[in-house]
């Protein structure tokens, strides 16, 4: 058990250190560097030498690399090159305001796309799971940016109910923020929620036909005590990756959505610093939101190793 | 000559079609996908209006017998573009598909079948793939190599192919085991062979569910990027850009959004419904698959 934790700990480590690496070649690789991006045309003579000095892009890229890597172990992630500011003070106000997104979102998205799973497994090829089921496609489906462009359409123009856009700066509390998160949240908990609903649907609909449940069927066990003692709790249990797969996969509609609401988060510091061609706050974006990626996923890993002792005596089963 | 093996083939692929169009998913599904393939080849033959053409005196007129959907804010015929806004998606989709397909097929077989280091190594880079989130792969390739389709392409079918390869290794672990690829190792045939003859024919259907949803996302992706403006460029029609910029005006003029809204939602559900079906008619479930 111990040893088995350990081993997926060193699989995410191995795996934040070659996003760091993939990241880091990737940018070196590329036509250009970073003076070369941010400065475009002016690039050229002395200007361009003393942006270079100033990042050290004039020592070797391996050197560069460690002392990245080095500087990124301790939280310390550089300088922006277009604010000139440490890169950290950005990003935490950023990483603030997306947490109060995603946060919200998962509250009334996760308990949402259970109940409702359950309930289309429940009532298979009825009214309620055609019509969830259903809806649940088209918004899974949809890009991001529509399904927001729609939700502004309808609610804010014409129905005038909820401001469209934020229009509130990144620095702000969260009491000023919070009114306006109510169009992001249904935008973004919309497609998580259909997601996560289809596929515990599946997982329900599988345990209800296996074997012990016909068993408990036979042996006559009142149907909601059937569902509740023998269906949901390992119905439920493959729940806990699906949804660290979802969170993971939402890192990039959120990015969408947040342009589309003009909401000062992660995502739009991710547009932003691309169409400044910052490059040192990419790199630390790549690497916060891989980060991200592989922690919710390890989380979710020892959770169930946690919950289902089944597990706990097989190999890594990657 | 018409052999046995051709006609059970043929017979096989005669049920596959059936059992795809006998559903109603399938069915809504698949016309969606084939007029819209119908409409961009075709497309510039029977639009109305040029494209490109823009008029200060009939500008975000709302729609009317001379211009059904109305103009946009150049006072372009926002019909006439939305039936051309889909061709350079599709175009670049399609192509990014089949080359995911390809390379993320050979190398996700080849993992399951060589195993051990190779196999260890390679998985580690795809997870390390897998962690950096789409959106920030797809802006800093675009915005240091340009917005090309020569770009785009390769782009996308490099970045939407490692989700293949996992699927491709794990569809090839279920059958490595079986005697047909042991009798083929004891035959002294060669890993390539090996590959082409015994495997590809067994993990086909799942790569080819798994690529017809790459090629979803993939749209996902493409129109996303043309929305924030990283895409294809003015003033080629582009259902990602037509909705950007309509969107601003839109509590006055939805008509310019609407028109390429419902084009690209019914695109990508027709894509998303016809593949259901098709994992539905060569019996894979692919509802267990998570979105990566």
């Amino acid at each position: 058990m111990f040893l088995l934790i350990l081993k997926r700990l060193g699989l995410g480590f191995i795996t934040i250190f070659l996003v760091s690496v993939i990241i880091f070649t990737g940018v070196e690789v590329l036509p250009g560097d970073a003076c070369t991006a941010y400065l475009e045309r002016e690039a050229k003579g002395e200007l361009l030498e003393i942006c270079r000095e100033q990042l050290g892009l004039n020592t070797p890229a391996i050197e560069r690399y460690l002392s990245w890597s080095y500087n990124a172990l301790y939280g310390d992630l550089g300088y922006s090159l277009s604010g000139e500011k440490p890169i950290n003070e950005i990003i935490s106000v950023r990483v603030r305001n997306s947490l109060i997104l995603a946060v919200t979102a998962i509250l009334i998205g996760i308990p949402l796309a259970i109940i409702l799973g359950i309930v289309t497994a429940l009532w298979r090829d009825k009214f309620p799971d055609i019509f969830i089921s259903t809806f649940a496609i088209f918004s899974m489906t949809i890009p991001e940016f529509i399904s927001a462009t729609i939700l502004i359409l309808v609610v804010a123009i014409w129905l005038n109910w909820l401001p469209g856009i934020v229009i509130v700066s990144s620095n702000s509390t969260v009491l000023e923020l919070l009114p306006n998160i109510i169009l992001p949240v249904i935008a973004i908990s919309m497609v998580m929620t259909a997601h996560m609903l289809r596929m515990v649907r599946s997982n329900i609909i599988q345990v209800m036909s296996s074997d012990y449940v016909q068993m408990a069927k036979l042996k006559g066990v009142p149907y909601w005590k059937m569902v509740f003692i023998h269906v949901l709790p390992n119905g439920l249990l493959p729940a806990i990756n699906i949804i660290a797969l979802t969170i993971a996969w939402l890192l990039g509609g959120v990015v969408v959505t947040e342009v589309v609401f003009n909401y000062p988060g992660l995502g739009r510091l991710v547009i932003e610093s691309i169409s400044d061609r910052d490059l040192p706050v990419v790199q630390a974006l790549a690497l916060i939101l891989a980060l991200i990626y592989v922690g919710v996923n390890l989380i979710a890993d020892l959770l169930t190793l946690v919950v289902n002792p089944r597990l706990r005596t097989l190999q890594v089963r990657k | 000559m018409v052999n046995q093996n051709q006609i059970s083939k043929l017979k096989r692929l005669s049920e596959i079609i059936i059992s795809i169009f006998s559903r109603p998913s399938g069915m809504i599904g698949f016309s969606i996908v084939i007029l819209h393939i119908i409409i961009a080849i075709i497309s510039p033959l029977i639009v109305p209006y040029d494209y490109k053409e823009i008029n200060s005196l009939i500008m975000l007129r709302p729609p009317s017998e001379e211009f059904i959907f109305g103009t946009d804010q150049l006072g372009r015929d926002v019909f006439t573009r939305t039936l051309m806004g889909g061709r350079v998606a599709l175009l670049v989709t399609f192509f990014g598909t089949l080359i995911a397909v390809a390379w993320g097929g050979f190398v996700g077989i080849f993992c399951g079948l060589v195993g051990g280091k190779i196999d260890d190594i390679v998985m580690r880079i795809i997870d390390a793939f897998l962690a950096i989130p789409w959106i920030l792969a797809m802006l800093l390739i675009v915005v240091i190599l340009g917005t090309s389709t020569e770009v785009l392409i390769p782009a996308l079918g490099f970045f939407y192919g490692k989700g293949i390869v996992r699927v491709a290794r794990a569809a090839t672990h279920d059958v490595i085991a079986r005697d047909f690829i042991m009798a083929a190792k004891a035959r002294g045939h060669s890993n390539f062979s090996i590959i082409w003859n015994e495997l590809l024919p067994n993990v086909r259907d799942a790569v080819m569910v798994e690529g017809a949803m790459r090629w979803s996302w993939m749209l996902l992706a493409f129109s996303s990027l043309s929305f924030l403006g990283f895409g294809v460029s003015p003033p080629t029609p582009d259902w990602g850009l037509m909705i950007s910029e309509g969107r601003g005006l839109m509590s006055f003029a939805y008509w310019s959004v609407i028109a390429p809204i419902v084009a690209l939602s019914s695109l990508i559900i027709g894509i998303n419904l016809s593949a259901d079906a098709f994992a539905k008619a060569l019996g894979i479930d692919r509802t267990q698959k998570a979105p990566v």
